[in-house]
């Protein structure tokens, strides 16, 4: 029962991690319906800009908390300002064309990102200094479940409270909403429909910034590829919840994050990654639309 | 559409140079490096001004660019002198006697050209043509039925480790009976084709109700599994060291040396892709091509014209994998080592990327696309590391500004005069 119960912590660690990529995935596919494959490369970005800075800020001498402050502020700028540079290059021009063009697009940013930094920085994993703070009454059950993973579960939830409520109330969700669903309409309108689309790229490159700070520091070590496996397992798990519904991608990565988590620990750890790509091709036949998605008819 | 002045494009990009600049300052400018646990950053200003720079000059031709697709598209003229070169080629490769010519000169340089080269480019040209093969292979899935395959290095790991897998339970008892292994080749051949279809159909029953982004993710889903299977099974596929020494193609019972034997290699290739390119073409023109083809354009009307959707995408995905297989095997023969790791999506995604950028659908396009990104790393090493990087900018380039490729297909069109009419 112990072991069941570390395991099921440690998944639900996982969990909150995927989720905090899935959200930026489920957004954008909601609106635009695209799998923005270097979502995955954002989140690596935003950790590879809070090492750099955080790093500079360190060795000049910052207090702890104000190197943490500044490196995440940092790279939730620059994440969401390439988001928007993405978009803006390499989906934006290929808007009403096929909707294969924009998948294989992405696909080639991906890989130009992934190669970028890679030549930009370094192909070896680096070391990735924890800002975060350890909290000293958790130490009595730190085999179960630690600060970082704490924090990690908390932001999660705040994040998601913060676009559900985004989403419902304000009047850039509204926009959302209705371009998500008939983009010319919501044209016709008077919705600005790609400064939607952009903020929506903003929003869910900064969350894979936070993703990305927070993951590094939990994981210890950052390099150029660790976006693209947590990227297709987030759109897993976003897929698993009903792609482009926000609770779905929450509970979607959950339900992978205890899946992988207890399937290492009962059947092997040989097949981790096997997991989440055996669970996306039985969800997939089962029910394509997720276990919280719309059912949604194909229209001409 | 207004006219925009130079000036106000110089200015525009002049701004995106800014942009660029700090965007990319971190990544570009700093380098981080960590010693004992502390972040070391380092400056790297020279980076600076190429940054700006760059970003000027292309943001520039960018607009240029845009503009210049933008008009295109609305005037739908036939475009510069590019496309008046590609058109007058065209025209004269109509005319039979000087097709006929040309094809027999490309024959003959074929033929001569492992004599002319000697080995080591023999086998470059050998890795072209396998991927001559499976571009033409992952062209009929992508080009034709406009489904996108991102798992497709799976079947040409098939078709390898058939060969590979022969060799290893069913080699020595070949050597024991006094047969040359190199036998198992010319068995594998039909056998990988006719398994990595299976695998093919397989793949496709799942997926035949998925839409085309959904299809794309479930590929590269399968595509990951088969790799980590055989990466993970050691005791039946040899795990991640692989299977090696497999043994050459027979050939009369003759010990050829390796450079015979690439020269061997060579021809056989270039057999199975003259073969590849004839039985595509003739799918193309096929009832199937067709059918397939009205499936990439528009799957509910399709369906409206009683084309069963559900047999295409398995016929589809079948008629990509076989020729994946046969790749394998000749994979096989000729490196005599396979492992998991050729095999990877990154693998997939080459192959995709000689489709995209040579031309979806268009098969001198795939052709040409194999050699392009076959040949240019291998004679220009220098830019080696650059290599996935280009690509991927060729790729994103090519799908926004020349969406059919380099070698564009040609769209068939039936035209009839008024006489033939009143006949």
């Amino acid at each position: 029962m112990e072991y069941f119960l570390k395991l099921f912590l440690s998944g639900t660690a996982k969990g909150s991690i995927y989720a905090l990529i899935a959200l930026g995935y489920t957004m954008v596919y909601g609106i635009i319906q695209l799998i923005n494959f270097a979502h995955g490369e954002i989140y690596m970005i935003g950790g590879f800009t809070a090492l750099i800075l955080g790093g500079f800020f360190f060795s000049n001498g910052m207090p702890v908390w104000l190197v943490l402050l500044l490196s995440v502020l940092l790279s939730i700028l620059y994440a969401a300002a390439f988001g928007y540079t993405i978009e803006k290059i390499a989906y934006r021009p290929l808007r009403g064309k096929p909707r294969l063009s924009a998948l294989i697009s992405a696909i080639g940013v991906s890989i130009v990102l992934q190669n970028f930094v890679l030549l930009a920085q370094t192909e070896k994993f680096m070391p990735f200094p924890s800002y975060l703070p350890e909290f000293s009454w958790l130490q009595p059950y730190k085999e179960y479940i630690n600060s970082t993973q704490l924090i990690i579960l908390g932001v999660t939830a705040v994040i998601m409270v913060f676009l559900t409520f985004l989403i419902k109330f304000t009047r850039t969700g509204k926009a959302m909403r209705a371009t998500a669903q008939d983009m010319h309409m919501a044209q016709l309108v008077g919705v600005d429909v790609n400064q939607v689309i952009s903020v929506t790229f903003i929003i869910g490159s900064s969350l894979a910034a936070i993703g990305g700070v927070l993951i590094c520091s939990y994981m210890g070590q950052i390099n150029y590829y660790i976006g693209f496996v947590a990227g297709i397992k987030a759109f897993v798990a976003a897929v698993l919840g009903g792609i482009g519904s926000i609770p779905g991608a929450v509970l979607g990565s959950f339900i992978l994050g205890w899946t992988e988590s207890l399937g290492t620990g009962y059947i092997s750890s040989d097949y981790e990654d096997a997991f989440a790509f055996v669970i996306l091709i039985v969800i997939l036949l089962i029910k394509p639309d997720g276990i919280l998605g719309r059912t949604q008819r194909q229209k001409v | 559409m207004k006219s925009r002045s130079l000036l106000a494009d110089i200015g525009k990009s002049f701004l995106i140079a800014l942009w660029f600049i700090v965007l990319l300052f971190p990544l570009m400018v700093m380098k981080v490096n960590v010693s004992k646990g502390v972040a070391q950053v380092q400056f790297r200003w020279n980076m600076l001004p190429l940054v700006g720079i760059g970003a000027f000059v292309l943001s520039l031709l960018w607009r240029l660019a845009l503009e210049w697709n933008e008009r295109r598209s609305n005037t739908n003229r036939a475009g510069g002198s590019l496309a008046k070169i590609g058109s007058l080629t065209s025209q004269y490769l109509s005319i039979t006697g000087v097709r006929r010519g040309a094809l027999i000169i490309l024959l003959a340089f074929a033929i001569a050209y492992p004599f002319l080269f000697g080995m080591y480019h023999t086998n470059i040209m050998i890795t072209a043509f396998i991927y001559i093969i499976l571009a033409l292979g992952l062209n009929i899935v992508v080009g034709l039925g406009g489904l996108l395959n991102l798992g497709y290095a799976a079947f040409f790991g098939v078709g390898a480790y058939t060969y590979g897998l022969l060799w290893k339970y069913v080699g020595q008892s070949f050597i024991a009976a006094g047969i040359d292994p190199g036998w198992l080749f010319w068995i594998s051949l039909p056998l990988a084709g006719i398994i990595a279809t299976l695998f093919g159909i397989l793949l496709s029953l799942p997926v035949l109700r998925l839409r085309g982004d959904y299809l794309a993710i479930i590929t590269l889903a399968f595509g990951e599994i088969f790799r980590m299977v055989m990466q993970n099974s050691g005791d039946l596929t040899g795990g991640a060291t692989g299977i090696s020494l497999i043994p050459r193609p027979w050939l009369f019972n003759m010990k050829l040396t390796p450079q015979k034997a690439a020269t061997y290699i060579y021809f056989i290739a270039i057999v199975l892709v003259a073969i590849t390119i004839f039985v595509v073409r003739r799918i193309e023109d096929s009832k199937v091509g067709r059918a397939l083809e009205a499936m990439r354009e528009d799957e509910i009307a399709c369906q409206a014209m009683g084309i069963n959707l559900v047999k295409n995408k398995l016929i589809t995905f079948a008629l990509g994998a076989f020729w994946a297989g046969i790749a394998g095997v000749v994979m096989a023969a000729q490196t005599t080592y396979i492992n998991p790791d050729s095999f990877t999506l990154w693998e997939s995604i080459i192959i995709l990327m000689a489709v995209v950028i040579g031309g979806t659908g268009s098969i001198p396009g795939a052709i040409g696309g194999a050699i392009l990104l076959k040949l240019l790393p291998e004679y220009f090493r220098a830019l080696a590391q650059y290599r996935m990087l280009i690509y991927g900018i060729a790729m994103i380039l090519v799908i926004i500004f020349k969406p059919d490729g380099l070698i564009p297909r040609k769209r068939k069109q039936y035209t009839f005069s008024e006489k033939e009419l009143a006949k």
